[in-house]
């Protein structure tokens, strides 16, 4: 696989190198996440795949979103994660009953999800390049972004946090 | 914009009238943080804004009173209020220039935010309707401030208790003063959010909750209206500016059908927050809360913001329901509204509870502001509002006094009054003034307001109405006969006669507040739907004092009196439910509210007629409340009286009595209809349909999975898992574990499941898109 | 680079994500899951915002990547008080939604 994306483009070689290398490291990362029969493991697995992500956001141009990435989801989800596996779950071995009886049945459907979405994406986007010239975008237009055309969302987004804030509390604190 | 704006005066404070609901707005916040800390414990706080809001209220109503005399001076006088309805009429031929004297409102605005280039601004739009509901929302809040120092001290949530009322007035300013229909949104949502801590201040008990949400529901089934109204004036008109959207409302080239929509949206909005016909049966509930908040909910806020809105868009509904003069015989707002009058008049007959009494009494008086509205007497109606939260604040305060001192916190006027007329003169002399101002006697309030109402209606062509009007009448003189004669005549009964424990005449459904459990108990076996509503309200729980002595001294030297605080709201009250109506009193020629609160400009609002106002027109009216109060008065004294009497009893022996009380009782079943028939109606059945799915098809497909899973997993297990012992160990020991857990007897899984029938849904409907398009 | 690498990249992490929802039964391991298939459609906003030069993608990313912070925190509560009352936060023993 990594010699067919390598053999795709010839001209930004480091790049496509760095990019089959962090991509392999998330799609075994992701798989682990799916089928480690140790939560804790399963967990770091998981900073794998978004460690991974914020490096292919930088590789695209996305300097900001990628540090966001290491920030909220490396940082304080997975902190998160972590402490909710500790407040469930005594135990941090392996365990034996992490999957469903019918786990199977994710085979197929994961499977046919991947044969369309690749069969479109390759139908549509086959030889479709990224500009190569593409710089990555400066904080200001981001901040641009949000505080005008995209404002009332933003707002929304901020009574979301609230909410969030005072669902925690409610649901999780002992009354 | 007109001519005429550059001669009118202005002055600070109508230029500052955005302070009225800031100040009571930051006093929320100061008694929320600091309130506890204080001396008053965050009262004085709420009180002060209040005086202060009140102080820049008054301040206000003078200078627009200027403002309206300098504009009626310019034009010469030629609207001198008598013949200012001919002077209108003349102006269309004078089209040359020469405008209608139009008192231009005093707006301002500031950008609240902006979006997408867009901004939306906040400010206020100050005339003569935003000046009327300031000063009168400021003036009822301090007074039932004053009011709820004695009433509720002691209570556990005294501050906080002050802080949603400060809070819930500052919402109500808010709307009142908006600039734009989305200020308006905040305000209408501050107050729902308000009435919801209110009502369920004592949460404590499970009915007082249930109350609460009740309300919160009702109210915000109709908000979905008031989005839905703004959203397409919005979408239609460009703008969110009420006086833009009255404009383009009044242009005639403007769509009818834009405005019909909009208008249907906006008035279930009103029908939510008003309490009309059908979604009513909120507010009685309401009572659950403590008296001073029922006072204020129904007098001067909360549910008069839906007559509000109407009158505020009143060319949006005007030309959307087509309300014309002498044109049609009926319209939307029209039929709720007389709908409303009757059912509720109704249903004021079979309480026991006096809060309830009153608070259907509400219900019936703002059916008549609609009514009034629809059938094009804008006037009368706001005038209505005017002189009705005047009365209607006295009777709340009056029977909240009379439960606080002289019934032991009971609201029953069956078992817990009785005789209270010699015991407490002042309560007695302000309920009765009130009461007479609220039938419609004439020379009280009520009767300048509400006669005018049913006299337009008559004039304006609506002959069903006018009767409905008069019926109403005479309903309401009939109820409050009734519940006058139950508080304060006869025999004292009950805690009124000094004996708080009457545990022993508990077959009735009312709850003792000696010993709740067990009535609670006999409530829900006795009666059903009905009274399970009936039993929350029917007492004020003060979790803090029961000891009478605490209450402070009796005013006046009475010794059954209330203590002077919660007398002198009252009796202030009591004196303008007498002389609130002179403002406006047709039959003497004063029309004073009628100059300084109409708006006219054809460009702004529709053009409304006044009946003129003679003796002979007012007669039916007068003969109906007279009637009703004689045949009230001569049932009451047969049925509550001592002297024994054929009635007596009736509705035990009579079955149709019987049926026509237990119908009303129920209030015509509304709320079991609200929940039996369509919650159950409708989601039972499909969660019947939904059960019966999971269970044949779902779990059939389920359980011939397992068994092809268990096949395959032991096919796995024997071939593979055996020999390639750790080579792709997850995902076929997962399958072996998997089979394993679908041989136990119970369903597992359903989420997974859920997941994974979507998941597949959605890439199945995606291949199928993709194929279909390629 | 082709954009055609992120993109399919972004499909495999999403199939991954799709598969662990429906296999864990732990509700802990969904909820990562789930994570798996936010980023991959991240992924996607930004390969898109990079292939267009729009700064959107970036923007609805930074959404994203927000209203997932706050679907673990609301998760987890939810999860921590499943796990009070049952001692287990086992999927498929959450059974109240049946009928």
């Amino acid at each position: 696989m990594t010699a067919v994306i390598l053999a795709a483009d010839d001209l930004q070689v480091a790049q496509n190198i760095g990019f089959a290398l962090i991509a392999a490291i998330m799609i075994v990362g992701a798989i682990k996440v799916v089928t480690s029969n140790n939560v804790v493991h399963a967990a770091l697995a998981l900073v794998l795949v978004l460690s991974g992500a914020a490096a292919q956001y930088i590789l695209l141009g996305a300097e900001f979103v990628g540090v966001s990435q290491v920030l909220v989801y490396v940082g304080a989800v997975m902190v998160l994660f972590l402490f909710g596996v500790m407040l469930t779950r005594a135990k941090l071995g392996a365990e034996s009953d992490l999957n469903n009886a019918t786990a199977w049945v994710g085979i197929p459907v994961s499977l046919l999800m991947l044969g369309v979405i690749g069969w479109v994406l390759i139908d549509g986007f086959s030889d479709t390049r990224l500009p190569a010239d593409a710089r990555s975008k400066p904080v200001v237009e981001i901040s641009d972004s949000f505080l005008s055309p995209y404002l009332v969302p933003f707002l929304a987004l901020a009574f979301v946090l609230v909410a969030v804030v005072v669902g925690g509390i409610v649901l999780a604190r002992k009354d | 914009m007109l001519a005429e704006t550059a001669a009118a005066t202005s002055g600070w404070f109508l230029e500052h009238a955005y302070l009225i609901p800031v100040i009571p707005a930051v006093a929320f916040f100061v008694i929320i943080f600091f309130g506890k800390k204080l001396p008053w414990h965050g009262a004085e706080v709420g009180l002060a804004s209040m005086v202060a809001g009140l102080v820049l209220a008054v301040g206000t109503t003078w200078q627009w009173i200027q403002r309206v005399e300098s504009v009626s001076r310019e034009e010469g006088g030629a609207l001198a209020r008598g013949m200012f309805g001919f002077a209108r009429g003349l102006v269309p031929q004078a089209a040359e220039g020469k405008a209608e004297p139009y008192v231009d409102p005093v707006i301002r605005s500031w950008t609240w935010w902006q979006s997408g280039g867009f901004e939306f601004s906040v400010g206020q739009h100050i005339d003569g309707l935003a000046v009327m509901m300031l000063l009168l929302v400021t003036f009822i809040s301090t007074l039932v401030q004053i009011f709820s120092l004695e009433y509720v001290r002691g209570d556990r949530r005294y501050t906080h208790f002050f802080a949603s009322l400060t809070l819930f007035s500052a919402g109500m300013l808010t709307m009142v003063l908006a600039e734009n229909t989305v200020q308006l949104i905040l305000g209408w949502e501050i107050m729902g959010l308000c009435s919801f801590m209110l009502i369920g201040h004592w949460w404590e008990e499970q009915a007082n909750s249930k109350a609460a949400l009740k309300a919160f529901f009702t109210v915000r089934v109709g908000d979905m209206g008031l989005l839905v109204g703004v959203a397409i004036l919005f979408g239609a008109f460009g703008t969110f500016s009420i006086q833009e959207t009255s404009r383009i409302a009044m242009d005639p080239a403007t769509s009818q059908t834009v405005l019909l929509w909009a208008a249907i949206a906006l008035f279930i909005a009103c029908i939510g927050k008003s309490g009309q016909f059908p979604l009513h049966t909120w507010l009685p509930d309401a009572m659950a809360g403590p008296t001073p908040v029922s006072s204020l909910l129904h007098s001067s806020t909360m549910v008069v913001a839906g007559v509000f809105l109407v009158a505020r868009m009143y060319p949006v509904f005007y030309n959307g329901f087509d309300i014309a003069q002498n044109g049609n015989s009926a319209n939307v707002i029209a039929v709720i509204g007389g709908i409303t009058i009757v059912i509720a008049a109704a249903l004021a007959f079979v309480q026991n509870d006096i809060k309830k009494v009153l608070a259907y009494s509400t219900v019936s008086q703002l059916g008549y502001m609609m009514m009034g509205l629809g059938v094009g007497a804008w006037t009368p109606a706001v005038f209505h509002i005017f002189t009705h939260a005047f009365f209607k604040c006295c009777l709340f305060l009056c029977a909240g006094s009379i439960s606080h001192t002289a019934s032991h916190h009971s609201f029953d006027m069956k078992k817990d009054m009785g005789g209270l007329l010699r015991r407490m003169p002042v309560t007695a002399t302000a309920w009765i003034l009130s009461t007479l101002a609220l039938c419609g006697v004439p020379f009280f309030s009520g009767f300048f307001s509400k006669d005018e109402i049913i006299d337009n209606a008559h004039h304006n062509g609506y002959t069903a109405f006018w009767a409905i009007g008069l019926l109403g009448a005479f309903m309401t003189t009939a109820y409050m006969t009734r519940a006058t004669y139950l508080t304060f005549f006869g025999k004292p009964r009950g805690a009124a006669a000094g004996h708080s424990d009457h545990g022993d005449d508990a077959e009735e459904h009312e709850m003792e507040h000696a010993d709740p459990v067990p009535a609670l108990a006999l409530a829900h076996a006795g009666h059903g739907a009905a009274d399970a509503h009936d039993v929350h309200a029917s007492h004020d729980s003060h979790g803090a004092h029961d000891a009478h002595a605490s209450h402070g001294k009796p005013a006046f030297g009475f010794p059954g009196e209330s203590p002077m605080l919660l007398v002198f709201p009252i009796v202030v009250l009591g004196f303008l439910a007498v002389v609130s109506g002179y403002i406006n009193a047709a039959p003497f020629g004063i029309e004073k509210f009628l100059e300084w609160v109409e708006p006219r400009a054809s460009e702004f609002a529709p053009y409304i007629d006044h009946a003129t106002f003679t003796w002979a027109k007012a007669a039916p009216s007068i003969v109906l409340v007279a009637l009703g109060f004689i045949v009230s008065l001569a049932v009451c004294r047969a049925i509550y009286g001592e002297a024994d009497s054929k009635l007596k009893g009736l509705t035990q022996r009579s079955r149709l009595a019987r049926a026509g009380y237990d119908f009303l009782a129920n209030k015509y079943y509304l709320d079991a209809l609200y929940e039996k028939v369509i919650v159950h109606g409708v989601a039972y059945p499909i969660a019947n349909v939904a059960y019966w799915i999971n269970q044949n098809v779902l779990d059939g497909i389920v359980n011939a999975v397992g068994k092809g899973g268990r096949r395959s997993g032991e096919w796995v297990y024997r071939n593979i898992d055996q020999t390639l012992v750790d080579g792709t160990v997850n995902g076929s020991g997962s399958v072996a574990r998997g089979t394993g857990g679908a041989l136990r007897p119970t369903q597992s899984g359903k989420v997974n499941q859920y997941g994974a029938l979507l998941f597949g849904a959605a890439a199945v409907a995606a291949l199928v898109l993709v194929l279909v398009n390629t | 680079m082709l954009v055609n690498n992120f993109l399919l990249l972004g499909a495999a992490l999403f199939s991954i994500g799709v598969y662990g929802v429906i296999a864990r039964r732990n509700a802990v391991m969904v909820l990562m899951s789930i994570e798996l298939i936010l980023n991959s459609v991240n992924l996607n906003l930004i390969a898109f915002s990079s292939l267009h030069g729009n700064i959107d993608g970036n923007t609805f990313a930074l959404f994203v990547i927000a209203i997932a912070a706050a679907e673990v925190g609301v998760g987890l509560a939810m999860v921590l008080l499943i796990y009070r009352n049952r001692r287990s936060i086992a999927l498929d023993e959450l059974s109240e939604m049946k009928g």
